[in-house]
């Protein structure tokens, strides 16, 4: 119902003053009431990265336990809890948000526009997100954590309590907390998606937004149908559960497999919701630091929409080993294959794209390539995973396990980092220290394959996941050993950056609006951008068009520097866009409580459902009602930009 | 692509009120954020109700305890109900053309009449659902039974958000805050209304006219 109240209202009279209007843009509290896509995308980043520390920790439990054979430092219980909530943590609380936060401040500034098309619903997008994993979290004090895998399979999470095949209350966490998170990535990915088609700038047609949008636009499109299909799937894993239906369960007619289908069917889309964003932001850095465009931009942007479709027909490869039919088998391991060649299609354009250009290595240009060298090895491995008779062997063993982290770890995480430290001094107006940089790099490229590698042999020898403990004497203790070394490297790498990020907020060398020499025009406006973005909205002339502003080419191609002061028009732009002051008012949105009052009705409604069978659940029940009414109701009435702004 | 902007098709009505904020192109895809942001969120609503159509086509025909679907539809009843669903579509229509004709007491009228089709299509549906129960039907009865009701009823509860929302526009309208610049939110609000209508079409011919195989 929000979506229909982003226009204005036509009346300012009689709007009911129930919550006066927060007005602060600056201190603590305007955090909460903020509709700011920049402080919403720095939000995103910070409680992301959080997430990321936790589910780090969880990681490295796991691997303490696994350093040596017959472990002791956790009980299998633990281990599965463990396990489960780093996986969810880390694709649900940190990849999608983490791609969000980048999305959240870059993509309004890289098409030219104020803020995103609906400023509240990116407000409450975030607060879902948060509170959505809070919510997960609190499971751990309530009765214990989810334990069912962050795929949850059934029957193993859909048995009901009282046949006790999982103990606690964590898949019940875990099915309306995911419900909770993916309301909230589905505003986002809808807000996404309009903005970057509705708001572009004068000129900005759609083969010249820079590639990183693209990526975002077609990850939104993936996430607003893939979510859709997990919510049905949780939600009758929580019927099975909890109201006594069949749905997973084959002692009384349900199919396990569905499960299975509608799971992957989102879950497949859900790997390339994690790696375009990775990709799109390699796409930016790689032209800047090699002084070049991008090789075969419209390629890049093509390959990237065949990826999101191809992603649809795939899904049953995660199934290989589950009795598909021969038919069935043979056609999902072709259309796998098939995914490959866009995905290849892009390496070769970021490397051609390198080729001959005049390099900079710097440490975004450093995770950059790491994330080429990284990701191809994964997409490598994923290749021999769509060659059944191989799958077949190395099904749930070691070898999938490293798989997915070279894709995910190797590819959206060295991405996303690329994207720190290149994006990081638009952001906060310092540069992110470089030599802090460079060692972060190596010990988190060097920690990465410590862990990883060794895990394609364990898989190979045979070593199977989700086991809390294993005997010695299969000659997987030097690997499994190597692996928990590498593992608290990576976070020592992680705890550089952290330092650094830390640090350099306040003792960065100042950036200036345009450190790199970039190429997109989020470089022309200062740094950190002012809360309007552009004094005046450009009209862009072309594709990089903020370089076209500085440089030009001679008779032999070669690059030649605009004059600046000169008397060009273009030149006048460039003062303008980054003129201290706008010399008109720009009507901006103003804060509003009622995002944060309405996500934090979900939590509150979350409870209910989860303690349904509990007294208290009729006193949560009319409360997340009332909140949730009131919000919606509050939100719908109040315009998007407070009367007295408006003159 | 490029003749997006190139040629921008007739806005509509500008509301009066203040001005956008300066700057802002002519939507880039020439519908408005709003009217955009609905179709992507129904888009996504299509991929929830074809899980759960997917689902009940799976399971109709398994493993049969209880009373099957034979036993307990009423065709003619639901017939009925359905036909009233869609008349409300009819009036949710008419509702939008009287707003944006700027005939505010028919806007009222029909908005109301939407509300109250809407209404009756639920009061049939609850009564279903109690005869299916009195019948020996209840949710966790069979597989037919579970994915009949999840079905039926997460497109019940759309109805419901429905009607809450046109009660609510109307109640905008009465206090003449909805005026003839606000015709896209009562267009909004059909947009959803019409899907919810397709999407039983889809259920009442799926779910109850065709039937199970043997």
């Amino acid at each position: 119902m929000s979506t229909a109240t982003e226009t204005h209202t036509p009346v300012p009279v009689r709007t009911p003053v129930l919550l006066r209007r927060p007005k602060k843009t600056t201190g603590f509290w305007s955090w909460f009431t903020t509709v700011d896509h920049k402080k919403i995308g720095i939000l995103y980043a910070c409680t992301a990265l959080i997430f990321f520390v936790v589910g780090g920790l969880e990681a490295l439990l796991i691997r303490l336990q696994l350093a040596q054979p017959n472990g002791n430092v956790l009980t299998a219980s633990q281990y599965n809890q463990l396990f489960t909530m780093h996986g969810t943590t880390m694709v649900f609380l940190l990849g999608m948000p983490l791609s969000v936060a980048f999305a959240n401040y870059l993509v309004p500034l890289m098409i030219g526009a104020r803020d995103v098309a609906f400023p509240r619903l990116n407000a409450f997008g975030y607060f879902g997100f948060v509170l959505g994993g809070m919510f997960l979290y609190s499971s751990f004090l309530l009765g214990g954590a989810p334990n069912g895998g962050w795929f949850g399979y059934t029957p193993l999470t859909s048995t009901p309590i009282s046949l006790g095949a999982l103990p606690g209350r964590g898949p019940d966490f875990w099915t309306i907390g995911l419900i909770i998170v993916g309301i909230a990535s589905t505003t986002g990915a809808i807000n996404i998606i309009v903005t970057a088609l509705n708001m572009r700038a004068p000129g900005m047609t759609l083969m010249r937004i820079p590639v990183f949008v693209w990526m975002m636009l077609v990850t939104a499109f993936l996430t607003l149908f893939a979510l859709p299909i997990i919510t049905v799937a949780l939600i009758m894993v929580f019927f099975d559960r909890n109201f006594g239906t069949a749905f997973f369960l084959p002692t009384k007619g349900g199919d396990p497999l569905l499960y299975q289908h509608l799971f992957w069917l989102f879950g497949h889309p859900e790997v390339y919701i994690l790696i375009l964003p990775g990709m799109g932001v390699v796409s930016e850095v790689l032209p800047v630091f090699s002084r070049k465009p991008l090789f075969g931009y419209p390629v890049v942007v093509f390959s990237g929409i065949a990826i999101g479709f191809l992603g649809w027909g795939v899904w049953a490869h995660h199934m290989f080993t589950t009795g598909l039919g021969p038919v069935a088998i043979s056609a999902f391991s072709l259309s796998t294959m098939l995914i490959a060649i866009p995905t290849g299609v892009k390496i070769f354009n970021w490397l051609a794209t390198v080729y001959k250009g005049a390099v900079r290595l710097t440490t975004a240009m450093y995770f950059a390539l790491g994330f080429i060298a990284m990701f191809t090895i994964g997409g490598l491995s994923g290749v021999s995973l769509a060659i059944v008779p191989a799958d077949t062997q190395q099904h749930d063993s070691y070898f999938v396990v490293a798989h997915f982290h070279y894709v995910l770890f190797g590819g959206l995480v060295f991405g996303l980092f690329s994207g720190f430290y290149y994006w990081y001094p638009k952001v906060f107006g310092r540069m992110l220290n470089e030599r802090l940089g460079k060692l972060n790099f190596w010990t988190m490229l060097v920690g990465f394959n410590l862990t990883f590698f060794p895990m394609h042999l364990l898989g190979i020898y045979g070593m199977p996941r989700r086991t809390y403990r294993y005997p010695s004497g299969f000659g997987w203790d030097t690997l499994n050993m190597i692996a928990t070394i590498g593992g608290f490297l990576i976070a020592v790498s992680v705890l550089i950056f952290i330092v650094n990020a830390i640090v350099s907020r306040r003792r960065g060398a100042i950036a200036g609006p345009d450190p790199w020499d970039g190429r997109t025009i989020e470089w022309s406006i200062p740094s950190p951008p002012p809360e309007y973005n552009f004094v005046e909205i450009p009209e862009i002339q072309a594709r990089d068009d903020y370089w076209h502003y500085k440089y030009t080419e001679d008779d032999d191609g070669m690059l030649v520097p605009l004059p600046s002061g000169g008397a060009d028009n273009v030149h006048n732009a460039a003062v303008t866009r980054l003129a201290a002051a706008p010399t008109h008012p720009i009507h901006m949105p103003s804060p509003s409580f009622y995002p944060l009052l309405v996500a934090v009705a979900l939590p509150i409604l979350g409870y209910a459902a989860v303690f349904h069978s509990k007294w208290y659940a009729f006193v949560l029940l009319p409360i997340g009602a009332l909140t949730l009414a009131f919000g919606v109701y509050a939100w719908a009435v109040e315009p998007a930009t407070a009367d007295e702004e408006t003159h | 692509m490029a003749t997006i902007e190139q040629a921008p098709p007739p806005s509509p009505p500008v509301p009066p009120g203040p001005p956008e904020p300066a700057g802002h192109p002519p939507a880039g895809t020439g519908t408005s954020n709003t009217k955009l942001a609905i179709w992507l969120f129904l888009s996504s609503d299509c991929l929830f109700f074809g899980a759960f159509i997917s689902a009940y086509l799976l399971y109709r025909s398994r493993h049969q305890t209880g009373p099957t679907p034979k036993d307990v539809y009423s065709i003619p009843f639901t017939s009925v109900s359905s036909f009233v669903l869609l008349m409300s579509s009819l009036t949710m229509v008419l509702a939008l053309a009287a707003i944006q004709r700027g005939d505010l007491r028919r806007l009222r009228i029909w908005l109301l009449a939407t509300a109250l089709l809407g209404s009756v299509f639920i009061g049939g549906q609850i009564f279903e659902f109690t005869e299916f129960a009195r019948k020996g039907l209840s949710l966790d009865t069979n597989l037919f039974s579970s994915t009949f009701f999840v079905l039926t009823g997460f497109h019940g509860a759309h109805v419901t958000i429905g009607i809450i929302w046109l009660i609510s526009l109307w109640g905008l309208a009465t206090q003449g805050r909805l005026r003839q610049g606000d015709a896209e939110k009562v267009e909004v609000a059909g947009l959803y209304w019409h899907f919810v209508d397709v999407v039983w079409i889809v259920i009442f011919t799926v779910v109850y006219l065709i039937p199970a195989p043997k």
